[in-house]
C-alpha cells in the first residue's frame, strides 16, 4: 500500500518569487541532496547564437543542450565550437512545454513536447545517434488543454502521462526506436483516471509518476477547492491516499526516490512517500499475513484476475483490458445502459428495476465495469436529491454482480448507513474487497446499535450462523439484549463464582449466543472483513461501552463454540474462523481495556477471559517443562554411553 | 578363551574417541543430470564429487583453500564445473587431474551467486557491487561479455528462464528481471519485508527459479515462498513456511516440483498438481515437509528421482522421491552421508601411533596400554592413558589432501595442492623430535595420495598428473627411484595405492579406470586388474600370497592374484554365490581393508558402520542366513554352531567407523567419532518453541 509520510519544509526561504516560479528540482550525487533552481535567484546565461532552453546534466555523461528550437548538441561539442549553427527542428510557433531526460544503457534520450495552436507534438531524441522521431498526440475527442507531463521509461517504451485540464490523466506510449523515424508518426493516448482533479484549478495541476503502478497528483479534488496531493493507483484505479495543502500550490511537482517536492504555500515542502507494489490485497491496504493457507478466506481477497473474470473469459492480458475499458467509458454504451441511466434520473423505483434486470441480462462487455459504477452513482444522486427515492433492490443487485468496490463508489455505504440498511450493508462487507477500516467500524457500530424491531424486519443473509444458535427461541432473545442493556446483570454473584474456582457461567454462555442470530448474521460478516490493525484499532475506540460488551460477550460465545470441537471449527457454511475471532477478540480488548475494565457487566467476562488466558499460559509452560525434563533425560542417557574418549576393551568375535 | 574354538578370537580394542574431526558445512550443491553426479562444496572451499549412479560414491574431491569461499557451483556444458566465491574469483575445476584448472577475477568484489545458461555455454556471476556480469564460455576458458544494468545492492540468486531470454536475480528487498540481450531491468518485483507482523529492516531474497511460463519462484529471509508473475511483476501466490530464512530452493526438470530448506533444518517440497481430480488447473501446493536436518539447509538440489540437501550441520541427505522411484529397492532409502568416503587417518603398528589428518593440521597420537585381561565386553583398566605426541601446522591457507606415517613412526608425510611436506621423526626418551626433510626435488609439488613400504624404505607418491613416484628413504635423506608415467597418455589421477608386504609390488586405482599392478624389483607394469564399472573405495595387498582386495562402491569385494594374474578360486565362487542381500544394501563404502599376519584366511574390513572379517575357509553365507549374528552361542551346540557359522564375522559395536586396523595378533585399533560430539562443536541450532508462542 502506499502511504504518505509527515512531510517537512525546506528552510524558511521563500521561494518561487521570480516571474516563472519554482525552476526545478534535481536530484543530486547525494540521495540526501537536492539541487534547486529558483527563478528569483539564478543568474545563469550562456550567450550563443541561438537561445538555449535548458541544459541537462546527467551522471555518467557530458551535459547535454536543448535549444528553444528544438535543437541538440552536447555542451562539450558546443564550447569546443561555440560559432557553429544551431537549425531550427520544430516549425515556428511552435513552443517547447516540457522535457525531460532518460538513459537507455547509459545513452541519454531526450523526450520533449511542443505544443502549437493546440497541437502537441513529442520529439525523442537520441543524443548519441543523432535520431529525432516526431509524434503527433492525438488528444481524441475531447480538446482539453494538457496541464501537466509526467513520463517513464520501460525498456522500449516511454509511458507519457498528462494531466488534462478536464481534470483526468492519459497515458500514451511513446516507442524509443521508431520504426520508421523520418515519417511524423501518431500516438493515440488512453484514459488511465477520469475527473480526478476539478478543471478550473487556479495555478493549474501536476502528475507525476511515482512507479508503474502510482502516479500522484497535485490540484484541487473535483468537488472541494481545496488543493490537495494525492496518489492514485492507476492498475487498480484506486486512490491510495491523499493530503491537504490548505495553503494552495503552485502547480509545480518533482519526485525523486521516494521524495516528493511542491511549493506549499510559499515554502519548498518535502513529503517522503512509500509504496509496496504487486499485490491487490497491497493496493487496497489490506495486506495481511494469511497464516492458514487453503482456508476458504482466502477468497476474501479478490485478485484483480479474478474480479475480472466476473465480465468475460478472454485471454487477454490486464493492461490491454484496462486500457478498453477506459477508451469504452469514453465511448457511448450499449443501448440498454443507456436507456437505464436516462430512467434513472426520473422514472419509478418499479421501472428501474425493470430496466436495470435488462441490463443485466445482457451479455457483460469489458466496459460494463464503469458503467454499473455510473448507475450506482446516479441511483445514489437521485436518492441524495429525493430523501424518498431508494431503490434497495436495484443496489443489493448491483453488489451481487461483484463489479462494484468501496473505491467505485464511495456513497453507497455512507447513504446505507444513514439509512441503517443492514441488508445492504452485509452485501457490502461480503462483496467489496476495500472497504476502509472507518467505513468497517461504521458498520459494526450500527450493528451492535439497531433495535431488535428493526432487525427482524430486514432480510439479512443468514447462512453464516449456525443452526444451532439460530434455533433458539424467540422469548429469551427478548430478554437476552435487555439484560445487557440495563446492566443489571447478577456480576457479582458471578465474580464470587469465579474466585470459587468455576468457570463463571460457561454452561449458560456456551448454550445461549447473547444476540439475535440476525444480529450474529451481521457480526459475522464484520469478522470476515479484511482490515489493518493500525487503521481499525482508533475507530474501535469510539464504540459505546456497552456495545463492545456485547460484541466482546458474542465473541467469547464463538470462542466457546469452537472448542466444543475438536477441529476448532464452527458449524455452519461460512463461518468466522478460530483466528478471526480471537483477533477481534484482542483487538477490542485492545482499543477499549480501559473503558471495559470499568464496567460491571463486562467484570465477568473479563475474568472468564483472564482465567482462560492464565490457562493457556499454564498450559504451555507446563508443556515447555516436560520438553525440557525430556531433554535432560536424553541428555544423561547419553552421558550413560559415553565412555570417554579413550578405553581399551575386551572384544570377542564369533 | 582360544581361536582354535573355531571363533575368530579374542581381540583387546583401543576404542579411540580423541579424533575430533568435524567436517566442514556444506555451502552447495549442483547436479548434472547428463553424469548423474552430484557435486558439493564446503564453507572451507572443498569441492567434492559425488557419484549418484554409483551408489552416492564419493569419488572425487579438490580440496579447500583458507582464502578462498565457494557461494555458487554449478555444472556448464560437457560437464564442466565452475564455482565462485567471496573473493571474487570464478574457478574452473579439472576432473581430470583433480586440480583447478584456472581461477579469474570477475571484477566486481565477492561472488554470491552464479547460474549456467540452460544451454551450458554461458555463465552469469552476481556480484557483491550489484553488477550481474555475463561470460562466455569457450572451450577452454570463460571470456567476459558484458555487465547488466547495475543493481543497488548485492546479487544473491540468480535464475535463467529456460529459454535464456531472461533471467531473475535476487537482490536485497527485490527480484530483478532482466532482459538478456538489452542486459536492462524489465520488471522490479519488491518483496514484502514484513515478518510476522514486524518489519525487518531488510528482506534478502536467498534464491529464486525462473520456471518456463515467466513464473518466478523466490525464498527469502522473511521465511516466504513465493509465486510471481514476472510478465507483469506482481505477486501471485506467497507460502509462509519457517519463522526463520528460507535459504534455498532448486526446481526439478520437468518444472513440476519443488524444494525449499530453511534455516530451521526443514526440507519442504511443493508440487504442482491440479486443482481438482481432472481438471487442467494446476497449481503449486506445499506437498510435504522433511526434517533431516538440524541446522539451516544453505543448498538443495533436485534430481529426477531425489530431493538432496545440504547446510550447517555437515550431513548431506538425499531423499529419493517414492513416488519417482521405479523399483522399491533399497535405492529408494534416504540416504544421509556425513564423513569423508577416504581415510584421514593412518597408523604406525610398530610405535602404535595414530596420525590424524585435519584441514590444516596434522595429529600425532601414541596409544596407551594396559596389563590386565578380561572376558567379552569388559573394559580393562588403563596402566598407561594414550598421549598427543604432536600437533602440527600446515603453512599456508591450502587444506591438506593426504597424509601417512610410515610403519616404523620414524616417517611422516603430508601434502597439499602446492607442496609436498616429508619429516623424520626421532624419539628419545619420550621425547620427539621433528625434523623436515628439506630440498624435495620440484615434481613432487602435490601428492594425491602418499603411502610408504611395510618396511619403511621406500615412499610412494600418486602425483595429479597421474604419474606414481618411487623415493628410497635412507637415514635422514631421500633418492628418487623411479617414476612411472601414466598410462597410455590418460591425465587421469591416482588415488588409492596399495604396496605389497614384501615390498614387491605396487597397486593403484584411479577414479573410473581400472586398477593397475606394478613390479617394484623390475619397475614396470606387471598387470591392470579387468575393469569393473564401479569405483574403486579400498585396495590391499594380502602378505604371502600376495593376493590384491579390492572394494567397489556397489559393496562388491574382488581377490586378485597378482602372480597369478587371475582372480582367486574364492572370489569366484563368492561372484557365483553371490553376496548376502543384506551386505550389498549397507550404504557406506569400505574405506579400509588389512590382514592378519599370522592367519592368511581372514580378510579385515570396515566401513562406517560395521566391521568384518571374513574367514576364507568358512562356508559363504546365503540369503537365508542370518548375516549379523551379535549374541555368542552359549547354551548352542557345536553342531548348530557350526551349521550358522559362516564366512562374515560382523561386528556393528564401533560407530561411526572412521578407521579400523589391526595392530598385532591380537590388538585392534578403532577410531570412532559419535554424531553428537561432532553436533556439540556446531553452533546452537535455531531453537523451536514447540508451545506456545
Amino acid at each position: 500500500m502506499a502511504a504518505l509520510e509527515e512531510e517537512f519544509t525546506l528552510s524558511a526561504v521563500h521561494l518561487g518569487a521570480g516571474p516563472d516560479g519554482l525552476l526545478g528540482v534535481e536530484p543530486s550525487d547525494r540521495a540526501d541532496q537536492f539541487l534547486v533552481t529558483d527563478g528569483g535567484r539564478s543568474v545563469v546565461l550562456y550567450k550563443l547564437s541561438a537561445e538555449v532552453y535548458r541544459i541537462y546534466s546527467t551522471q555518467g555523461t557530458e551535459p547535454i543542450v536543448l535549444f528553444k528550437e528544438g535543437a541538440v548538441r552536447g555542451l562539450e561539442a558546443l564550447l569546443a565550437e561555440p560559432q557553429q549553427k544551431i537549425e531550427s527542428v520544430i516549425s515556428e510557433e511552435e513552443v517547447i512545454r516540457w522535457t525531460k531526460i532518460f538513459m537507455i544503457l547509459r545513452h541519454p534520450i531526450l523526450l520533449f513536447i511542443t505544443e502549437k495552436h493546440e497541437t502537441y507534438f513529442a520529439y525523442v531524441q537520441t543524443v548519441h545517434s543523432h535520431t529525432l522521431s516526431k509524434y503527433t498526440l492525438v488528444l481524441g475527442e475531447e480538446k482539453a488543454l494538457i496541464q501537466s507531463f509526467t513520463a517513464s521509461m520501460d525498456r522500449k517504451l516511454i509511458s507519457l502521462i498528462t494531466l488534462c485540464s478536464d481534470g483526468s490523466v492519459y497515458e500514451a506510449l511513446i516507442p524509443t526506436h521508431p520504426s520508421d523515424p523520418e515519417k511524423t508518426q501518431r500516438v493515440v493516448r488512453s484514459l488511465l483516471l477520469k475527473g480526478i482533479v476539478s478543471g478550473n484549478a487556479r495555478n493549474g495541476a501536476a502528475v507525476a509518476t511515482l512507479d508503474q503502478d502510482h502516479v500522484a497528483v497535485l490540484g484541487p479534488a473535483p468537488e472541494a477547492s481545496k488543493e490537495c496531493l494525492s496518489i492514485w493507483n492507476t492498475k487498480f484505479q484506486t486512490l491510495q491516499t491523499s493530503k491537504e495543502l490548505p495553503q494552495g500550490t503552485s502547480g509545480q511537482l518533482w519526485y525523486y526516490g521516494e521524495i516528493l517536492f511542491m511549493l506549499h504555500g510559499k515554502f519548498l515542502t518535502v513529503i517522503p512517500y512509500k509504496c509496496e507494489v504487486s499485490s491487490l490485497a497491497g493496493a487496497l491496504g489490506k495486506l495481511k499475513h494469511n497464516q492458514d493457507q487453503g482456508t476458504q478466506a482466502v477468497t476474501r481477497f479478490v485478485s484483480w484476475e479474478t474480479s475480472q473474470e466476473c465480465f468475460q473469459n478472454s485471454e487477454q492480458s490486464k493492461r490491454i483490458l484496462r486500457r478498453r475499458k477506459s477508451e469504452m467509458s469514453i465511448q457511448p454504451e450499449a443501448p440498454a445502459s443507456k436507456q437505464l441511466l436516462s430512467s434513472i434520473k426520473k422514472d419509478s423505483e418499479k421501472h428501474i428495476e425493470v430496466e436495470l434486470r435488462k441490463f443485466l441480462a445482457t451479455k457483460r462487455t469489458p466496459g460494463c465495469h464503469a458503467v454499473i459504477g455510473d448507475i450506482v452513482t446516479g441511483l445514489l444522486g437521485r436518492s441524495k436529491a429525493e430523501p424518498l427515492f431508494y431503490p434497495r433492490n436495484c443496489l443489493a443487485q448491483l453488489i451481487q454482480t461483484c463489479a462494484l468496490s468501496y473505491s467505485l463508489c464511495p456513497g453507497l455505504m455512507e447513504v446505507a448507513l444513514e439509512k441503517k440498511d443492514v441488508q445492504i450493508l452485509q452485501l457490502c462487507l461480503q462483496h467489496f474487497p476495500d472497504i476502509p477500516e472507518s467505513a468497517t467500524c461504521a458498520c459494526l457500530k450500527l450493528f451492535l446499535s439497531i433495535s431488535d424491531s428493526s432487525l427482524k424486519e430486514a432480510d439479512v443473509h443468514m447462512e453464516s450462523v449456525s443452526a444451532s444458535s439460530d434455533g433458539a427461541p424467540e422469548e429469551r432473545m427478548e430478554q437476552q439484549p435487555g439484560a445487557v442493556e440495563n446492566g443489571s446483570s447478577p456480576a457479582e454473584a458471578d465474580c464470587a463464582a469465579a474466585a470459587n474456582g468455576r468457570p463463571p457461567g460457561t454452561r449458560e454462555e456456551s448454550a445461549s449466543s447473547p444476540v439475535l442470530p440476525k444480529r450474529a448474521a451481521l457480526l459475522n460478516a464484520v469478522l470476515h472483513s479484511a482490515y489493518s490493525e493500525t487503521f481499525l484499532v482508533p475507530h474501535l475506540k469510539d464504540i459505546p461501552a456497552q456495545h463492545v460488551t456485547l460484541f466482546l460477550r458474542y465473541l467469547y460465545f464463538l470462542y466457546l463454540k469452537c472448542n466444543e470441537n475438536a477441529t476448532m471449527t464452527l458449524p455452519g457454511i461460512h463461518p468466522p474462523t478460530l483466528n478471526q475471532i480471537m483477533d477481534w477478540i484482542c483487538l477490542l480488548l485492545d482499543a477499549n481495556f480501559t473503558v471495559v475494565v470499568m464496567i460491571p457487566e463486562a467484570k465477568r467476562l473479563l475474568l472468564s477471559l483472564y482465567k482462560f488466558v492464565k490457562s493457556q499460559i499454564s498450559i504451555c509452560s507446563e508443556l515447555n517443562k516436560i520438553e525440557i525434563s525430556f531433554r535432560e533425560l536424553q541428555k544423561l542417557n547419553q552421558e550413560k554411553n559415553n565412555r570417554g574418549l579413550y578405553s581399551i576393551e575386551v572384544l570377542e568375535l564369533f | 578363551m582360544l581361536a582354535a574354538e573355531g571363533g575368530m578370537g579374542e581381540f583387546k580394542v583401543h576404542r579411540v574417541r580423541f579424533f575430533n574431526y568435524v567436517p566442514s558445512g556444506i555451502r552447495c550443491v549442483a547436479y548434472n543430470n547428463q553424469s548423474n553426479r552430484l557435486a558439493v562444496s564446503r564453507t572451507d572451499g572443498t569441492v567434492e564429487i559425488y557419484n549418484l549412479s554409483a551408489n552416492y560414491f564419493q569419488e572425487k574431491f579438490f580440496p579447500g583453500n583458507e582464502s578462498r569461499s565457494t557461494e555458487a557451483l554449478c555444472w556448464a556444458k560437457e560437464q564442466r564445473l565452475f564455482s565462485a566465491g567471496l573473493n571474487g574469483e570464478i574457478i574452473e575445476y579439472d576432473l581430470q587431474t583433480l586440480s583447478i584448472k584456472y581461477a579469474m577475477d570477475a571484477f566486481g568484489g565477492p561472488i554470491w551467486s552464479m547460474a549456467a545458461s540452460p544451454s551450458g555455454s554461458q555463465l552469469l556471476v552476481g556480484c557483491e557491487d550489484g553488477s550481474v556480469k555475463l561470460f562466455q564460455i569457450t572451450p577452454d576458458k570463460i571470456q567476459f561479455e558484458r555487465n547488466f544494468d547495475r543493481q543497488k545492492n548485492r546479487i544473491l540468486s540468480l535464475s535463467w528462464h529456460p529459454s535464456g531470454t531472461h533471467i531473475a536475480a535476487g537482490s536485497i528487498d527485490y527480484i530483478s528481471v532482466f532482459d538478456v540481450k538489452s542486459g536492462s531491468v524489465t520488471h522490479k518485483m519488491h518483496v514484502d519485508r514484513q515478518y510476522m507482523g514486524v518489519s525487518k529492516r531488510k528482506c534478502i531474497i536467498w534464491g529464486v527459479a525462473f520456471l518456463s511460463d515467466g513464473t518466478v519462484v523466490s525464498v527469502d529471509s522473511a521465511g516466504k515462498v513465493q509465486f510471481w508473475d514476472s510478465a507483469t511483476g506482481t505477486l501471485v501466490k506467497s507460502h509462509l513456511v519457517a519463522n526463520a530464512d528460507v535459504q534455498s530452493i532448486a526446481i526439478s526438470d520437468q518444472e513440476d516440483s519443488l524444494v525449499v530448506g530453511t534455516a530451521e533444518g526443514t526440507v519442504f517440497h511443493f508440487q504442482l498438481v491440479s486443482v481438482t481430480s481432472n481438471s487442467i488447473e494446476k497449481q503449486w501446493v506445499r506437498t510435504k515437509p522433511f526434517q533431516h536436518h538440524t541446522h539451516d539447509v544453505r543448498t538443495v538440489a533436485h534430481s529426477p528421482t531425489a530431493l538432496i540437501s545440504g547446510g550447517t550441520d555437515t550431513h548431506l541427505v538425499i531423499r529419493p522421491l517414492m513416488e519417482k522411484v521405479e523399483v522399491k529397492n533399497y535405492d529408494a532409502a534416504l540416504r544421509k552421508i556425513t564423513f569423508p568416503h577416504r581415510r584421514l587417518i593412518s597408523c604406525s603398528k610398530k610405535k602404535q601411533l595414530l596420525l590424524f589428518q585435519f584441514a590444516h593440521h596434522l595429529e600425532l597420537w601414541q596409544l596407551g596400554s594396559t596389563v590386565a585381561t578380561g572376558r567379552n565386553g569388559d573394559t580393562l583398566p588403563l596402566s598407561k592413558n594414550a598421549d598427543h605426541l604432536l600437533h602440527l601446522k600446515a603453512k599456508g591457507p591450502e587444506n591438506i589432501i593426504c597424509s601417512c606415517i610410515s610403519p616404523c613412526g620414524s616417517w611422516m608425510a603430508y601434502s597439499t595442492a602446492s607442496r609436498f611436506f616429508l619429516y623424520r621423526l626421532k624419539y628419545e626418551r619420550g621425547n620427539i623430535s621433528l625434523q623436515r626433510v628439506s630440498k624435495m626435488p620440484a615434481f613432487l609439488h602435490s601428492a594425491l595420495q602418499i603411502l610408504f613400504s611395510e618396511d619403511s624404505t621406500k615412499l610412494f607418491v600418486a602425483s595429479n598428473q597421474g604419474s606414481l613416484h618411487i623415493i628410497r628413504l635412507l637415514d635422514g635423506s631421500f633418492k628418487h627411484l623411479h617414476t612411472f608415467p601414466s598410462l597410455s597418455g590418460t591425465v587421469e589421477s591416482m588415488c588409492l595405492l596399495a604396496v605389497s608386504p614384501d615390498g614387491n609390488w605396487l597397486a593403484a586405482s584411479g577414479t573410473s579406470a581400472g586398477v593397475h599392478v606394478y613390479s617394484i624389483k623390475l619397475l614396470k607394469l606387471h598387470c591392470t586388474v579387468p575393469a569393473y564399472n564401479f569405483p574403486v573405495t579400498a585396495l590391499a595387498i594380502a602378505p604371502n600370497t600376495n593376493n590384491l582386495v579390492i572394494a567397489h562402491s556397489d559393496q562388491q569385494v574382488f581377490e586378485y592374484s597378482i602372480p597369478d594374474k587371475q582372480y582367486t578360486e574364492w572370489s569366484r565362487a563368492l561372484q557365483k554365490q553371490g553376496f548376502h542381500h543384506l551386505w550389498l544394501q549397507r550404504d557406506t563404502p569400505i574405506t579400509h581393508i588389512s590382514f592378519h599376519p599370522k592367519r592368511p584366511m581372514h580378510i579385515l574390513l570396515h566401513d562406517a558402520y560395521m566391521f568384518c572379517i571374513i574367514d576364507k575357509s568358512l562356508p559363504l553365507p546365503n540369503d537365508k542366513t542370518l548375516l549379523y549374528n551379535p549374541i555368542p552361542p552359549t547354551n548352542e551346540s557345536d553342531v548348530i554352531r557350526r551349521r550358522t557359522a559362516h564366512a562374515f564375522k560382523i561386528s556393528k559395536l564401533y560407530k561411526p567407523l572412521l578407521f579400523m586396523d589391526l595392530l598385532d595378533e591380537r590388538t585392534l585399533v578403532a577410531v570412532e567419532r559419535p554424531l553428537d560430539d561432532i553436533i556439540a562443536q556446531l553452533p546452537p541450532p535455531i531453537k523451536k518453541k514447540k508451545f506456545g508462542t
